[in-house]
């Protein structure tokens, strides 16, 4: 899944200081899954909004909706018949959501409320972590199904470097050393003699170093 | 034999015991520091090292140095780290060093941005210290560049990589020089060496593979200026083994007798360095102490240095 974390309550705040009516917007999909920006952090920003207004003698007036998705115009459309009665749309999706509003509603300023990080799983209730980058042109197969490209620091493709220490990456004593965790996978696999094949240098132009990309499906276009 | 005009691959020729150490450029534009280092280094070392803004600290840059260095009569060697120039400004780099007389290159990944003055930078990693090894040498051997291209005016440079025996996980420190070595890595300079034991054992995997024979070691050391920098080393740095009874030999000894203890450690550690089968070198990295890397040279009877035609 995509996963956000809700931004200071302060830093929304000074987005929407100059507007009396907001659209708070959230999504069913990832950021609810990752407790960012679900129907459940919708209601609990806009009491706080409410709140932090009142208490300023601002008083404020938020409709809270939470979509299906931010990613598809069908479910964005649902927003049309009233997203004209606000000033401004908060809205609580990942970056690719909050675009994809502001798009559809260009008439509307649309800000966001969470800060888009990565790709990754839950660890526990409560934690997460980053598992892809989306470089678009997967090795996992080289590597013990762990990815050097998301895991270590440096993104080395014949790692680990001279800071892997106990298992530890040299930039922090709570993260895993993504080289240490392919090597562990390969000998439980049996396949260390892939350690010692060189990965040649990546073509990133599948990345975003090659620009904004774009995926199309000719067989399933209308 | 490629005949790079390396000091250290002249020396390897001849069956000769290799001495490096190494030149921090300064924190400004002053070639007068970098000079005033390498006068302290003269007729002591065969080639000497230019970092390339260690620990991620804005530095002069390393090809700078070298060139003020080559103008002072040294054979200076080339550091370059992947974290801040993708394979465009690497592979240029490597033309204009060569171009400038430039003998040799140490190609390493680098460390992370996190440690130095400016966190906040954006890291580069578009290829790996292995990956750069490989590049030179096909940049040298074959005339090509990465995206296979003919280099007209091939770079002739003698290629160099780092080993650190002292990081996790263990058992992969040999065959990942093996890996050096296959990309087309000629000499290493180690990691400091501080836990002799362990270091011994790697060097009998290294000799196992028979990776001696095909990549001169050179084994790295650096000495103690006092019983806290001993603490340091062991605590703060990451990848680093500092054994606890060197701790204890540094605290043994009053303070004021602690930089001349370091620098006895350093000593005997060279010496037992020396007799240890496939070790074809000593690099000596006294951080910001160059003036002393004379005496540690002449105490373990490295001096004096081969004259090179």
């Amino acid at each position: 899944m995509i996963v956000a974390n809700r931004k200071p309550l302060e830093e929304i705040l000074e987005m929407i200081r100059p507007y009396k009516k907001i659209l708070l917007l959230g999504c069913n999909e990832c950021v609810t899954v990752c407790a960012a920006g679900g129907q459940r952090e919708v209601g609990v920003l806009a009491s706080e909004l409410r709140l932090s207004r009142a208490k300023d003698g601002n008083e404020i007036e938020i409709r809270e909706h939470t979509l299906e998705r931010q990613c598809d115009y069908e479910y964005i459309d649902q927003i049309r018949p009233f997203v004209g009665d606000y000033e401004i749309v908060l809205s609580m999706a990942c970056g690719a959501g909050v675009q994809y509003v502001a798009e559809t509603c260009r008439s509307k300023l649309v800000v966001p409320a969470v800060d888009t990080t990565f790709l990754g799983v839950t660890m526990e209730q409560g934690v997460w972590s980053e598992r892809c980058q989306g470089c678009g042109n997967c090795i996992l197969d080289k590597t013990g199904g762990i990815c050097p490209i998301a895991r270590c620091a440096k993104s080395l493709l014949n790692g680990p470097c001279g800071g892997s220490s106990g298992g530890k990456c040299e930039i922090d004593k709570e993260v895993d050393c993504g080289w240490q965790l392919i090597i562990d996978r390969l000998q439980e696999l049996g396949q260390m003699d892939r350690y010692e094949e060189i990965i040649p240098v990546k073509d990133w132009t599948t990345a975003r170093d090659g620009g904004p990309r774009k995926r199309m499906r000719e067989d399933l276009r209308l | 034999m490629t005949n790079t005009g390396s000091n250290i691959e002249r020396i390897l020729d001849t069956g000769g015991f290799v001495v490096t150490s190494e030149c921090g450029p300064p924190r400004g534009a002053d070639a007068g520091v970098v000079r005033k280092k390498g006068e302290l280094l003269r007729g002591v070392v065969d080639a000497v090292n230019v970092t390339d803004n260690q620990t991620s600290v804005v530095r002069m840059s390393s090809l700078s140095a070298c060139v003020i260095l080559k103008e002072m009569g040294f054979d200076p060697i080339l550091q370059m780290v992947c974290r801040d120039r993708n394979r465009i400004a690497l592979q240029s780099d490597l033309l204009g060093a060569a171009a400038l007389g430039i003998n040799n290159v140490l190609c390493l990944s680098g460390d992370h941005q996190k440690f130095g003055d400016h966190p906040q930078a954006k890291n580069v990693f578009d290829i790996d210290s292995i990956q750069l090894i490989q590049a030179v040498r096909r940049m040298r051997d074959e005339g090509k560049f990465i995206g296979g291209e003919e280099i007209k005016g091939k770079p002739v440079l003698f290629i160099g990589a780092a080993a650190n025996p002292f990081a996790d996980p263990f058992e992969i420190r040999a065959p990942r020089l093996g890996k050096k070595v296959k990309a087309g890595c000629e000499f290493i300079q180690t990691q400091c060496i501080y836990n002799l034991e362990r270091f011994e054992r790697w060097m009998a995997m290294v000799r196992d593979r028979g990776l001696h024979e095909k990549c001169a070691i050179l084994a790295g050391v650096t000495p103690f200026k006092s019983v806290g920098m001993a603490k340091y080393m062991k605590n703060q740095v990451p990848g680093m083994d500092v054994p606890d009874e060197m701790i204890e030999r540094m605290k043994g000894v009053p303070k004021e007798k602690q930089t001349e203890e370091g620098i006895k450690i350093c000593v005997e550690t060279i010496q037992r360095l020396r007799e240890i089968p496939g070790v074809r070198g000593i690099h000596i990295m006294a951080i910001e102490w160059e003036d002393r890397v004379s005496e540690i040279a002449k105490a373990a009877g490295l001096l004096p240095r081969p004259q090179l035609p």
